[in-house]
C-alpha cells in the first residue's frame, strides 16, 4: 500500500524582487484536508508565499507539485491555478450583484447557467447570506462583503484555498462570527487551506499546523501546541507568545465548569463545552503560582500539580520559570520569590493556577 | 435676440420638413464622428488598458505623451493629415484627401488620445489587488483584461462620450481634410462655419442647434448604457 | 453580454454604412473621375457653382471637389499640384502663376465688380467719388476705420492695388485693421464697427439686409473683379487630372455655362451677380 503524495509540495522555492531574494523555502508540504496557517511579522513573506503558491508571482527557482505532479509553465499553470482560489484582505468584489460575484469564478470556467445557479445558492446558504443574492455589491457591510468573497472562492470547489489575512479588516464581533462559520465550513468540505494571519489565536483555533515565517523563510512548522510551547529560537518564541498551550479532551462536565484530560492529568477549567470534545488551554505565566515542594496550603486553585523545574531564565524585573508537571508549564516569579523558594534547575515545585484563569479554545474534531 | 429666435424656428422648420440637405449633413456628421469615435474606442480602450496594467521602461514617458495628446489642437492634426494625404504626400496614392474618409482619419486621431488617456486613468484607479484576485479565480489574461474593463465601465464610457463630443463639434481639421464639399463632405460644423461666413445667421444658428440636439441624443444613449448597468 | 454585442454590432453597422455611403464613391472612384477645383470663398458663397457644377457633373460624369479657399491659397495649391483647375479672380497673381509655368490656358470667364461700402453717414465723405484711389486717400487722411480681409484673397489683392494706385501704405494708417476672414464676415465686422471696406457686389447684395452699410463708390474701372479659369500645368505635375481640368475649363467657357452666368441672381436680387465674358479680351471690359 503506497502512501499518496501530499496535495501540495514545494521544493527549493526562491522568489526574487528586484534582484533580492524575498522568499526562500527549501521544502514545504501540505496534506489534503488540512489547514496550515502562516504567521509572522509584516514583511515576513506570508503574502509573497501565498501569491507564489497561487502562481501569481513568478518563481526564480524551484518547483511546485500538485498531487505529485509538477506544475509546469504556460498551459499547466492555468490548469493548476484553476484548481485553487484565493481571498484577500479586502473583499475585492466586482461592481455587480452578489449572485454575479459568486458566479464569476464559474462563469470564467464556462459553467452552464442551471448548474451555476445551484452552486451559487449552495454557497450563499453555507455562509448564511442567501437573502443577499440580488443585492448590489457596493451596498454590503464589511462582514457581508467578506462572506461573499469567501462564497465566491468556495463556489469553484477549489482543491486549495488560499486566504491572505481575510479577517483582519473586520471588527471583532464580525470577525468572531465569520471565523466560527468558516471553520465549520472548511471542516465540512474538507478543503485544504493555507491562510496567513498575524493573530496567533486565529492560527491556534483554525489550523492543524502553524508555520512561523520571517524574512522570507519558514523558521518553524508544526502543530500549534508544539510551535507555541517549544519555539525553536528566540524570535519564534517572542512571536508566538508566552502562554502554555495544552491540548486535551473533555472528560467531565458539571454546569459551567469541566475537566479535561491533558496528557493523563486532569485539569479543571470553566467554559461551555461538550463531553469528549477536543479543547486547547492557554495558560498565561502570570496566572501560575509556584510553591515549595511540601507546601500544602489550600488556595482557591483547584489545579495543583507537582513538577520539576527545567529552566530558569532571567528577564530583567522577573524570572521565567519553565517546568514540567505532566505537561509543560511556564511561570513568572519575582527575584524575591526566586530567592525565597530557592528555585533552580532540577528543583521539585508545586505549580497551581485557577480554573477561571485558563483561556479555553474549543477545537472541532477533525474528520 | 430675435436672431436666435429666428434660428430656433428655422431649426425646427428644417428638421420637421426633413429638408434633404440638412438631413444629409446631419447624417454625415453622425457617420463620420460616430465611426471616428468607434475607431478611437477600439484603439483607445485597449491601448489605455495595456499601458495601465503593464510595466515597461519608459512607461512614464508614454503616459505623459498620452496626456499631452489629449490636448492636441485639432487644427494642427488637420494640417498634418492634409500634408500626408495630399497628392504629393506619402499617402497621396490613396487619393482620399477631401473625402469623408479623410475626415474620419483626422477625427480618429483627435479622439484616440482622449479615450486612451481616460481609459488609462480609469483602469489605474481600480484597486491594486483586483487584477490578482481575478487571476486567482482562474481567469486567463484575456478574461482578466475583459473583466477589468467591465469594472471600469463608468469612467470608460465617460471617455467615449468625451471623445465623441470632441470630434462631433470639431471644425478646423474637418474643413481642411474634408473640403466642405456640398452633399459629400459637408457636416454640421463645417456647414455652420460656411453659413456664418456667408452671413446666413439664421441657418447657421439652426445648424448649431441641430448639432446640439444630435450630441445630446447620442450622449443620452451612452449615458443610459453607462448608468443602466448599476444594479439598484 | 448581449448588450455588448449589440454595441459592437451597431458600431460595425455604422462603419459599413459610412463606407458604403460616404467613402466608396470618393475612394474607389477612379482617380480620373475626380477633379479638384480650387476657387474662392466669395465665388462659392455666391452660389453660382452650386448651379454650374451639378450641370457639368451630370453631363460628363466627373465628380468635382470644390475646395473654397482664398485666391492666394488656391494658387499655392496649384503650385503644388494639389488642385487640377482654378477659378480665381486675382489677375496680377494669376499672370505671375502662368508666367512661372504653373498654369496653362488661362481663360476669361466672367466679371463682376467691387464696391466701396461704409456707414450711411460717411464720415470720410467719399460718397460719389469717381476714382477709387482718391476715395482711399480721403479715408486715410481722415484716419477713418478701414477693414481689410488681409488674407491674400482676390479681394485683398484688389484692395492692395488700389492703395498702391493711391500711393499709400495702408498698414501705416491709423484706422487700418485686417480681419483675416472671408468676405461675408468682414462685411459684418465692418458693419458692426461702422468702418469702410472693399467688397464684391455679389456678397454685399446677399448680406445687405443685415448690414448697416451703403455703397459709396462704384463703377470705377479699377473696381472690376475679373474671373479666370486656369488649368494646372500637367507638365509640372503629372498627377494632375489634366483631362478633367480641360473638360471643366471648356465647360466654363461654353455657351451653356455662360448662359447660366448671365441670368444667375436675377430672381433673387433683381439684377445678375456676374457678367459672362468668355471669348472676350480683358482690355475690352469696363462696360
Amino acid at each position: 500500500m503506497s502512501v499518496p503524495p501530499p496535495l501540495l509540495a514545494v521544493k527549493d522555492l526562491q522568489v526574487r524582487k528586484g534582484g533580492t531574494p524575498v522568499l526562500e523555502i527549501p521544502s514545504l508540504t501540505v496534506e489534503e484536508g488540512t489547514i496550515l496557517s502562516l504567521i509572522g511579522p509584516n514583511g515576513a513573506g506570508k503574502t509573497t508565499l501565498l501569491q507564489t503558491l497561487a502562481s501569481l508571482i513568478k518563481l526564480e527557482r524551484g518547483e511546485i507539485f500538485l498531487r505529485g505532479e509538477k506544475v509546469t509553465s504556460n498551459h499547466g499553470l492555468l490548469r493548476y491555478r484553476r484548481k485553487l482560489a484565493m481571498v484577500f484582505q479586502e473583499p475585492l468584489l466586482f461592481d455587480m450583484t452578489v449572485f454575479q460575484n459568486v458566479a464569476s469564478g464559474l462563469k470564467i470556467r464556462g459553467m452552464g447557467s442551471g448548474e451555476m445557479e445551484k452552486r451559487v445558492m449552495e454557497n450563499l446558504e453555507r455562509f448564511g447570506i442567501p437573502h443577499l443574492v440580488k443585492r448590489s455589491a457596493h451596498k454590503l457591510s464589511g462582514g457581508e462583503a467578506q462572506r461573499v468573497a469567501l462564497a465566491r472562492a468556495l463556489a469553484i470547489q477549489p482543491e486549495i484555498l488560499l486566504l491572505d489575512e481575510p479577517f483582519s479588516s473586520l471588527d471583532p464581533p464580525t470577525r468572531e462570527s465569520l471565523i466560527e462559520d468558516l471553520e465549520k465550513i472548511l471542516r465540512q468540505t474538507g478543503t485544504t487551506t493555507i491562510f496567513a494571519t498575524h493573530d496567533r489565536m486565529e492560527a491556534l483555533r483554525l489550523s492543524d499546523r502553524v508555520a512561523v515565517m520571517n524574512q522570507g523563510r519558514i523558521l518553524q512548522i508544526g502543530p500549534p501546541a508544539e510551535v507555541m510551547n517549544q519555539p525553536i529560537d528566540e524570535f519564534v518564541a517572542s512571536f508566538v507568545g508566552v502562554e502554555a498551550i495544552l491540548t486535551g479532551r473533555v472528560v467531565k462536565k458539571d454546569g459551567g465548569s469541566f475537566v479535561a484530560s491533558i496528557m493523563g492529568r486532569e485539569v479543571e477549567a470553566v467554559g461551555d463545552v461538550e463531553l469528549g470534545e477536543s479543547v486547547v488551554f492557554c495558560i498565561r505565566p502570570e496566572n501560575v503560582t509556584l510553591a515549595a515542594h511540601s507546601f500544602k496550603e489550600s488556595s482557591s486553585a483547584r489545579n495543583v500539580f507537582q513538577g520539576k523545574i527545567l529552566k530558569v531564565v532571567p528577564l530583567g524585573l522577573y524570572y521565567k520559570v519553565q517546568l514540567y508537571c505532566g505537561f509543560p508549564l511556564v511561570a513568572y516569579v519575582t527575584s524575591h520569590s526566586l530567592e525565597n523558594l530557592a528555585l533552580k534547575e532540577g528543583k521539585e515545585v508545586v505549580a497551581s493556577f485557577k480554573a477561571t484563569s485558563i483561556h479555553v479554545v474549543r477545537k472541532r474534531i477533525k474528520t | 435676440m430675435d436672431l436666435i429666435l429666428e434660428g430656433i424656428l428655422k431649426a425646427f422648420y428644417l428638421l420637421f420638413t426633413f429638408d434633404p440637405e440638412v438631413m444629409k449633413i446631419t447624417l454625415l456628421s453622425l457617420q463620420v464622428s460616430g465611426t471616428a469615435t468607434f475607431i478611437s474606442l477600439l484603439i483607445g480602450i485597449s491601448f489605455g488598458t495595456i499601458v495601465a496594467l503593464a510595466e515597461f521602461p519608459g512607461r512614464r514617458l508614454v503616459v505623459s505623451l498620452i496626456n499631452t495628446g489629449m490636448g492636441l489642437p485639432p487644427v494642427v492634426v488637420g494640417l498634418f493629415v492634409t500634408i500626408f494625404l495630399w497628392r504629393n504626400g506619402p499617402l497621396g496614392f490613396m487619393g482620399i484627401l477631401y473625402t469623408p474618409a479623410a475626415m474620419i482619419i483626422a477625427q480618429a486621431i483627435i479622439a484616440t488620445p482622449i479615450v486612451t488617456g481616460i481609459s488609462l486613468a480609469a483602469v489605474q484607479a481600480l484597486p491594486k489587488n483586483l487584477r490578482l484576485q481575478i487571476l486567482a479565480l482562474g481567469a486567463t489574461r484575456f478574461q482578466m483584461v475583459w473583466i477589468l474593463i467591465k469594472e471600469a465601465r463608468l469612467p470608460l464610457l465617460a471617455g467615449v462620450m468625451a471623445g465623441f463630443g470632441g470630434v462631433v463639434s470639431e471644425v478646423g481639421a474637418s474643413i481642411m481634410v474634408g473640403g466642405n464639399i456640398k452633399g459629400y463632405s459637408r457636416v454640421l460644423t463645417t456647414a455652420t462655419v460656411m453659413e456664418t461666413s456667408r452671413g446666413n445667421f439664421d441657418i447657421a444658428i439652426a445648424l448649431g442647434i441641430i448639432l446640439l440636439l444630435l450630441a445630446y441624443l447620442i450622449n443620452l444613449i451612452l449615458t443610459h448604457i453607462q448608468q443602466r448597468e448599476r444594479p439598484r | 453580454m448581449k448588450k455588448w454585442f449589440s454595441i459592437l454590432g451597431g458600431g460595425l453597422l455604422l462603419l459599413g454604412n459610412t463606407l458604403l455611403l460616404g467613402l466608396v464613391p470618393g475612394v474607389t472612384l477612379a482617380q480620373q473621375k475626380n477633379i479638384i477645383l480650387a476657387t474662392t470663398t466669395s465665388t462659392q458663397d455666391s452660389g453660382l457653382l452650386d448651379v454650374l457644377v451639378p450641370i457639368f457633373e451630370k453631363k460628363t460624369g466627373y465628380f468635382v471637389k470644390t475646395i473654397a479657399v482664398g485666391s492666394g491659397q488656391g494658387m499655392a495649391m496649384g503650385q503644388k499640384g494639389e488642385a487640377d483647375v482654378l477659378l480665381v479672380h486675382s489677375p496680377e497673381a494669376e499672370k505671375k502663376f502662368v508666367a512661372e509655368g504653373y498654369g496653362v490656358h488661362r481663360r476669361l470667364i466672367m466679371h463682376n465688380d467691387y464696391v466701396v461700402v461704409g456707414p450711411a453717414d460717411d464720415p470720410a465723405k467719399i460718397r460719389g467719388i469717381k476714382t477709387t484711389p482718391e476715395a482711399f486717400q480721403k479715408i486715410a487722411s481722415g484716419g477713418a476705420l478701414f477693414l481689410s480681409r488681409g488674407d491674400n484673397s482676390g479681394t485683398h489683392a484688389k484692395e492692395k492695388s488700389v492703395w498702391k494706385a493711391a500711393g499709400i501704405n495702408p498698414e501705416k494708417q491709423k484706422g487700418y485693421q485686417q480681419t483675416g476672414l472671408g468676405m461675408g464676415q468682414t462685411l459684418n465686422v465692418t458693419s458692426e464697427k461702422k468702418g469702410y471696406t472693399l467688397a464684391d457686389r455679389g456678397t454685399y447684395l446677399a448680406l445687405k439686409k443685415n448690414l448697416h452699410l451703403d455703397i459709396l463708390v462704384e463703377g470705377d474701372a479699377i473696381l472690376l473683379n475679373i474671373y479666370h479659369v486656369i488649368e494646372v500645368n500637367p507638365a509640372k505635375w503629372p498627377k494632375v487630372n489634366a483631362a478633367g481640368a480641360k473638360a471643366f475649363a471648356g465647360f466654363m467657357v461654353s455657351k451653356e455655362a455662360q448662359d447660366v452666368v448671365k441670368t444667375f441672381g436675377v430672381d433673387k436680387f433683381g439684377s445678375p451677380l456676374f457678367f459672362p465674358d468668355a471669348g472676350k479680351k480683358e482690355e475690352e471690359l469696363g462696360k
